[in-house]
């Protein structure tokens, strides 16, 4: 066993800034991931970070911008400590040796990005998330931090307290990928989430094939609800072929869309009169496919994104590598002809559920980054505020595992901040473990126990048996499984939502859980055994997608990125709530929490977003 | 939550429990052979499928790829695999070895995640070349068209811990052995950034996109013969931190210590084959030879 007064799980932007947090706090912390962290996700970011660094903006600015991209469903003491955090952030990794872009005078270019009232997005050239991971993580290796990488964490060491909000989280259990070994890790301090996001749940997304969305999983079997699952980010500007993202930097520099017919039909056909191609997100998502649907789609499935009028020498100093990304990836020179772009599957907003120190309601269990929810994306995140979120929220829960008194939070975690309990929900099938209670509620021993040591020893035997389990029985192989969701998921759990397409998601869901029961791995190697990774991530996926789904039920009106065919409007009279499901050993529970508008000096009023 | 059956009573559920214990206890002889047969149905289903989508495409591309696991009696000794693999236009090899793992053997193994060029997780020896698997066209392999096979085999020059996965710990120790981090100490106070001139970021820009992805180590001749030079993506690792202007001159002069050790920059041999090979089109051998023309300056200032 080995042990660290904090342990992060997860080797990207939030990760390793949770890891250089915990270390400036003087524990001894090591970084556990299934990939080396320069391989982690955060890589893949374009655009850049939000940060009220110049002359004429201020954080408040950039909360209020955060607040109604949110569509209201944003805390406002989450938003506010983003905003005041991240020029101060932004700046340390400017003195890490980030290269950013620049002015003419030396100093940080920045440029504008949908939604902003301001032009506040950071960045460095169109790959601003590879200089940000790759910046910390030299930071991590001058800083000596012990890395384990390429160690895949199977589950968390969490006490079976009756009550989640009694549980402490004393470790976590890895399958060293390599060598075939399972190892527990105990944790003094606290384990830090960070895994990323979980796109893998559905089939056409720029997320890698890594981000199965292991540590929301992993904290929702273990006890902690999360929150807001329906609102995924669906991104407007994705090659259609591979799913690889074009910058939304691409439309900040003044990208146009059109449609099969030549018309610019943010502007012509009236989704965003203002803003036109930089308005929100979801905005432009449902725009596009909405094109697509009536029919002025190009061959019937995607968009054109045009950039030729900007010139060569612009495209090249500043969007030089959607240049490589196209032609690598779909065989189209940007600088020659249009683009073809169409929604995919994103980011999402929602996540396992902390507050504004990263804490879960599981004592000593954190999570920071996209893993997480705090929240500050509310229903809908802008471009640019998910970078400035993993370090932000990264430093901080690597900061308070650490030991670093921190002022109290003001979000309320777990159970006990429900205001109200979903009864009435209509599922077509039973959602939850097939024969509950579940066997992997919490890793437990069967009793409750307060030695750290006894919880790990025993979780790293549980999951031993589930090795044992998958790699010693006759079954089928996990990818038909994962393929038949992942489709599921993007036909019925999209865009555009519908009652009876929720249901089928919830049907189809249910059904890949019964055939995961036969599942097993052939691959009768210890050595590097992806076969086996695969199929425990498959699970994760499974529960994940069925929060997504219940959510999205569940949720009678449309907000952000939250769209229902049946109810076309938002409706703060009911809706204006967290959507939270908790795992509750094995019987999936639906409940609501409030949603805080009060800011530090100003409380937000809801209002109508227009872009 | 309700699914339209509400919540038993404690009472109830133990009874239910219990007799439901019972039931699977009775018949789980049954149960063992329907789930059996329900598995040797969907395997047979997946490579009746596998074989109807070869049979049905347009074209298919042969894969011959690497094998050998040392725990694994038949793959103990290495061989190559062939994986028929209906092509689809815009296919990468990626895509093709992730439809070979996941039609016809699941214990196919190679890295990868992105899929988009910038984890630097696939690097590969694709018919003889060291490319990412996830950025080559399968179209592009052959001159015109599609090509008959593909042959896939990991990274030369590194150890192979099982198919196409290589041990990459040693060019990761390399990478660090350079101080690959910024090291200046006296950064300006409060929300003030250190200034850069736009000739000096694009003077580095280049360097900065190395994703450590290996390709132009296991292209090197002189890496494959001297375990201990520090190779090309180390040295451009250390071009990128000895020209960024934001560092001091002191930590320059100790960059280029670095660099000008007996396996640093002197052993390059101009052979280009690194710059070739990089995904990311660095200029390496550029780079390598700033550093040598900067040691020498460095030289004559102190004789």
């Amino acid at each position: 066993m080995h042990e660290h007064d904090v342990i992060v799980v997860g080797g990207g932007g939030a990760g390793l800034r949770a890891a250089i947090a915990a270390h400036e706090e003087g524990a001894d912390v090591a970084i556990v991931t299934k990939l080396h962290p320069v391989r982690s996700h955060t890589g893949a970011a374009e655009g850049g970070i939000n940060a009220a660094l110049r002359d004429g903006d201020d954080w408040s600015d950039h909360a209020y911008d955060t607040m109604k991209g949110s569509d209201y469903l944003g805390d406002a003491p989450a938003i506010e400590t983003l905003c005041q955090d991240s020029p101060g952030e932004t700046i340390q990794l400017e003195h890490w040796g980030m290269p950013f872009s620049r002015e003419d005078d030396g100093r940080v270019s920045q440029r504008p990005f949908g939604g902003l009232s301001f032009p506040r997005t950071t960045y460095a050239g169109a790959e601003t998330g590879h200089h940000l991971l790759h910046t910390m993580y030299e930071q991590v290796v001058k800083r000596g931090i012990t890395v384990y990488d390429e160690f895949y964490v199977m589950n968390l060491a969490v006490t079976d307290h009756p009550d989640p909000e009694d549980r402490e989280c004393h470790g976590c259990i890895a399958y060293d990928i390599k060598s075939g070994d399972l190892v527990g890790f105990k944790a003094t301090g606290g384990v830090i989430l960070a895994t990323g996001g979980d796109g893998q749940a559905f089939d056409h997304t720029t997320n890698a094939v890594a981000n199965t969305g292991d540590g929301p999983a992993m904290a929702y079997r273990a006890g902690v609800p999360v929150e807001d699952m329906e609102f995924v980010q669906f991104h407007p500007t994705t090659l259609p072929s591979t799913g690889v993202l074009i910058s939304e930097g691409v439309r900040g520099e003044g990208g146009i869309l059109y449609n099969a017919e030549g018309e610019r039909f943010m502007f012509e056909r009236g989704y965003a009169n203002n803003d036109g191609e930089l308005a929100s997100r979801d905005v432009v998502s449902r725009a596009e496919l909405t094109e697509v649907n009536e029919g002025r789609g190009v061959g019937d499935e995607y968009v054109y994104l045009d950039m030729r009028h900007l010139g060569e020498e612009r495209i090249v100093d500043r969007l030089e590598n959607i240049l490589h990304l196209a032609e690598d990836f779909e065989g189209v020179d940007g600088l020659e002809e249009p683009m073809p772009v169409k929604p995919g599957q994103h980011y999402h907003m929602g996540g396992i559920e902390t507050n504004e120190h990263g804490e879960t309601c599981i004592s000593g269990l954190y999570a920071a980054g996209e893993c997480a929810c705090v929240s500050v994306h509310g229903s809908n995140r802008l471009g640019g505020n998910a970078l400035p979120e993993l370090i932000v929220f990264g430093a901080r829960a690597g900061h308070h595992a650490a030991g670093r008194d921190m002022e109290e939070a003001q979000i309320e975690t777990g159970p006990s901040a429900a205001v109200e309990h979903e009864s009435d929900l209509d599922t077509p099938v039973s959602p939850g473990a097939l024969d509950a209670p579940d066997s992997d509620v919490a890793a437990d021993g069967g009793a409750v126990t307060a030695d750290a040591d006894a919880v790990v020893e025993s979780a790293v035997e549980t999951e031993r048996d589930r090795v044992e389990t998958l790699m010693e029985r006759d079954g089928v192989n996990h990818a038909e499984i994962r393929s038949d969701l992942q489709d599921a998921m993007t036909q019925w759990v999209n865009v555009f939502r519908e009652e009876e397409g929720l249901k089928k998601a919830l049907e189809a869901i249910r059904e890949a859980r019964e055939r995961y029961q036969n599942v097993a791995v052939a691959d009768p190697s210890r050595t590097f055994n992806t076969d086996l990774i695969h199929t425990i991530e498959t699970r994760n996926l499974i529960d994940v997608a069925e929060t997504i789904t219940l959510g999205a039920l569940a949720r009678t009106e449309f907000r952000g990125a939250h769209w229902r065919a049946e109810h076309q409007e938002r409706n703060d009279e009911e809706w204006l709530k967290h959507t939270m499901v908790a795992w509750n050993d094995g019987e999936p529970e639906l409940y609501y929490t409030d949603v805080i508008l009060e800011g530090e000096d100003k409380a937000y009023e809801p209002k109508i977003r227009s872009y | 939550m309700s699914t339209g059956i509400t919540e038993p009573e404690t009472e109830e559920e133990q009874e239910t429990e219990a007799a439901g214990a019972a039931r699977a206890a009775e018949s789980a002889h049954q149960q063992a052979r329907m789930e059996k047969k329900e598995i040797d149905e969907a395997n047979r289903d997946a490579r009746r499928q596998a074989r109807e989508a070869v049979e049905a495409a347009d074209r298919t591309v042969e894969l011959k790829v690497f094998r050998f696991d040392p725990e694994v009696p038949e793959k103990e000794e290495p061989r190559f695999d062939s994986f028929p693999v209906p092509f689809t236009k815009g296919m990468t090899v990626l895509d093709a070895l992730m439809w070979a793992r996941d039609h016809y053997d699941s214990s196919l193994t190679f890295r990868h995640s992105c899929r988009q060029a910038v984890c630097g997780s696939d690097a590969l020896f694709v018919n003889g070349q060291q490319r990412l698997g996830c950025k080559t066209q399968v179209a592009d392999l052959a001159e015109n068209g599609v090509p008959e096979t593909v042959r896939i085999e990991p990274l030369p020059h590194a150890e192979v811990v099982k198919d196409l996965v290589v041990d990459m710990e040693h060019f990761y120790d390399q990478m660090e052995s350079v101080e690959p981090y910024f090291q200046d100490e006296d950064t300006p106070d409060g929300l003030n950034e250190q200034r850069q001139s736009r000739e000096n970021r694009e003077e580095i820009k280049m360097s900065t996109r190395c994703i450590w992805c290996g390709a132009c180590m296991s292209s090197c001749n002189i890496a494959a013969g001297d375990n201990q030079y520090l190779g090309p993506a180390a040295i451009n690792k250390a071009y990128r931190f000895a020209m960024d202007e934001r560092e001091g001159d002191n930590l320059t002069e100790h960059r280029l210590n670095i660099i000008e050790q007996e396996h640093g920059v002197w052993r390059c041999q101009t052979q280009f084959s690194c710059t070739e090979v990089c995904p990311k089109d660095i200029p390496l051998t550029e780079h390598i030879q700033a550093l040598k023309r900067e040691a020498v300056k460095k030289n004559l200032k102190f004789w």
